[in-house]
């Protein structure tokens, strides 16, 4: 080892706090320039008057804000907390069964795994566009319905909500089968073996012991899952067409066409302000609960 | 009953009549088959197809599951439930059983106050918060609480220290014989097995290699691998020459001469292999040994220190060792008088002598 490598060594070897900022510096330094800066720059422009070729003007204004609440924001944002919320039920639902399938499949374990994380290879741009494939009106989904003769016309699939909600679970379905599937793997199957010899039928050891043990999971899950859809564009865009509007069309659209900077600068920080209440509030809410069994 | 995983045979023909009430033990080293015998009889295995029987209290259990058998079972790793805490750990039972909250409470109580801790320090502990100790009596009182007629114990002290160990041993036999509750206990340590049960089988490749009382164990093995899994003890062969009275004469394959009783496996001119606690031989000086004692003749290669006895190693002119134990009555007051080196004669009565059937 050379000189100055070795004293450079020595030297944070002797000052715990040295190493630990070395470690810390440039994830930090990254957060600091590239999540930090543009954030507070957002939160600016949110309270500026919009300049007249886009941008901002000097000056204090409360304008944006005030517009969000006009009915027609408004309802968008209900549309989206409402889909937000069916796509994480829907997830939870066909995802824990998987999650606990994976767990418990011993040598194929890996094998499925492996599957379960094969659509991150592709980009989700193709895959949302492959769905519309799947679901217009000369899309396989109809010309299978329709050869089948179970349909005398093409349903109307695409540009539904029905084709949102789809193309969101699709996307999203991993991140909720993944955290369950870590915390299922973690759990000691003596625990059930014990359930059983205290009269624990197989469904109540399930419910009394598996399920409370996999909530850290589910919970994990459940933000993945919420979160991110709360704040996609590209599913409502390419599904949903014009009519399926959901928040994120909606900045994107001030940022990208209208030019209107400082109203989807609010918009995003009403939407942030809205997920960070409902995380908290859950939050609360689970802990209380946890509690109360405890 | 007989067990099959794959290629591999985990029980084979092992047939066992625990008697009510008693406290039973199996015993054997790790992948003899002595957890594998518990988890059938607990449910989490099934015998093979044509594998026999398994009745608790007379009743067929081979196609019950485990919550329908009426058995309660304490795990070697205490398996309590991480988000519950002791109260609602030790209530699990009866609340599956919908006994009325009053009763449950009182239970639960009295079970936390039968294993010796204390219901109101404990009670709102999570398992995370306790000793590795206090969690076995919380694994115990958990399964107490039903009050079953059969207790399966998975070498439930393996992980705590030996001091606890030697405790929890004399209180675990206490609550057998207070509850009147059958214990089966499955156990690799000898020593554990010999203190707790009535009755011990030991186990040796999937069979059970002996059954039988603690003292018949230790007193009388039948095998090589008993005498030498329970307790240690030294091994002499030879063939049988003649028959004198009671005893049966055998010349010492390398050199000397023995008796030994009379024994259906020892016949004229067979092999003929016995087994002989240390503790059961004696030292003396060549010639000395009193004429109704076996007696072979060696040097002292080894003196070795144990607090409670001292071993002498002496060794045999044949180059094979016998171990001789000594009650130690202090040696700065009262020293042994052998030195390595030293020449001595191994003594003990032929009556002393457990004539092995095999291997």
């Amino acid at each position: 080892m050379s000189g100055p490598r070795r004293r450079l060594l020595a030297w944070l070897q002797r000052r715990p706090a040295a190493r630990a900022w070395s470690l810390l510096g440039p994830g930090m330094l990254w957060l600091v320039l590239f999540f930090l800066v543009p954030l507070l720059i957002m939160a600016a422009y949110s309270l500026m008057p919009r300049g007249t070729y886009g941008g901002v003007q000097p000056g204090f204004t409360l304008q944006h804000y005030r517009r969000f609440f006009d009915p027609l924001y408004l309802a968008i944002l209900q549309r989206t907390l409402v889909w937000s919320l069916v796509c994480t039920a829907v997830c939870l639902l066909l995802g824990y069964p998987v999650a606990y399938l994976v767990a418990r499949a011993g040598r194929w374990r890996a094998a499925l795994l492996f599957l379960v994380v094969l659509p991150f290879w592709t980009s989700f741009l193709v895959r949302t566009f492959a769905m519309i494939f799947l679901l217009r009106d000369s899309g396989l989904v109809n010309t299978v319905l329709l050869r089948l003769g179970l349909i005398d016309a093409p349903l109307t699939l695409l540009y539904t909500p029905f084709a949102v909600l789809l193309g969101l679970v699709y996307g999203f379905l991993p991140f909720m089968i993944l955290p369950i599937y870590a915390s299922l793997e973690k759990l000691d199957p003596t625990l059930l073996e014990a359930a059983e010899t205290l009269g624990a039928t197989p469904l109540a050891g399930f419910r009394r012991i598996t399920l409370p043990l996999s909530l850290p999971g589910v919970v994990a899950g459940c933000f993945l899952v919420f979160i991110p859809a709360m704040g996609s564009f590209l599913t409502s865009d390419l599904l949903g067409g014009a009519k399926q509007l959901m928040i994120g069309n909606l900045i994107q659209n001030q940022f990208a066409a209208a030019r209107n900077w400082p109203f989807g600068s609010a918009a995003s920080f009403v939407v942030t302000a809205l997920v960070l209440v409902a995380v908290t509030v859950y939050l609360r809410v689970r802990d209380r609960a946890v509690e109360g069994t405890g | 009953m007989s067990k099959t995983f794959g290629e591999v045979t985990a029980v084979n023909g092992v047939s066992l009549e625990i008697r009510r009430g008693e406290f039973f033990s199996i015993l054997g080293p790790s992948g003899c088959g002595k957890t594998t015998t518990l988890r059938l009889l607990a449910g989490f295995e099934q015998p093979d197809p044509d594998g026999g029987e398994i009745r608790l209290l007379g009743r067929l259990v081979n196609d019950e599951r485990p919550y329908q058998r009426g058995i309660a079972m304490v795990f070697q790793n205490y398996a309590l439930f991480p988000h519950l805490n002791v109260e609602r750990n030790v209530a699990f039972g009866l609340e599956q059983r919908r006994r009325p909250p009053a009763e449950i409470a009182e239970r639960v109580g009295r079970a936390l106050a039968m294993v010796r801790l204390d219901p109101a320090t404990y009670r709102r502990r999570m398992p995370a918060q306790l000793s590795g100790g206090q969690r076995q009596r919380v694994a115990l009182a958990r399964a107490l609480v039903l009050e079953p007629e059969i207790l399966l114990l998975d070498e439930p002290l393996g992980a705590i220290d030996l001091q606890l160990r030697k405790e929890m041993q004399l209180e675990l036999k206490a609550l057998n014989e207070q509850l009147g509750t059958t214990f089966v206990y499955v156990t690799h340590d000898q020593e554990e097995a010999l203190t707790m049960s009535d009755r011990i089988a030991v186990m040796e490749h999937a069979r059970v290699a002996q059954l039988g009382t603690p003292a018949e164990i230790y007193e009388s093995p039948r095998t090589a691998f008993v005498a030498r899994f329970i307790g240690a003890s030294n091994f002499v062969a030879g063939t049988a020459t003649r028959r004198s009275g009671a005893h049966w004469e055998v010349s010492r394959s390398g050199g000397g001469v023995f008796r030994v009783p009379e024994h259906p496996a020892v016949r004229q001119g067979g092999e003929v292999r016995i087994a002989v606690r240390p503790e059961w031989m004696d030292l003396w000086r060549p010639g000395e040994v009193p004429p109704a004692e076996n007696s072979l003749g060696g040097a002292v290669r080894e003196v070795i220190y144990r607090g409670e006895t001292i071993h002498v190693l002496v060794g045999l002119p044949d180059g094979e060792d016998l171990t001789v134990a000594l009650r130690n009555e202090g040696q700065l007051s009262k020293p042994l008088p052998w030195r390595r080196g030293d020449a001595v004669a191994v003594g003990w009565l032929p009556e002393d002598c457990q004539v092995l059937e095999e291997g």
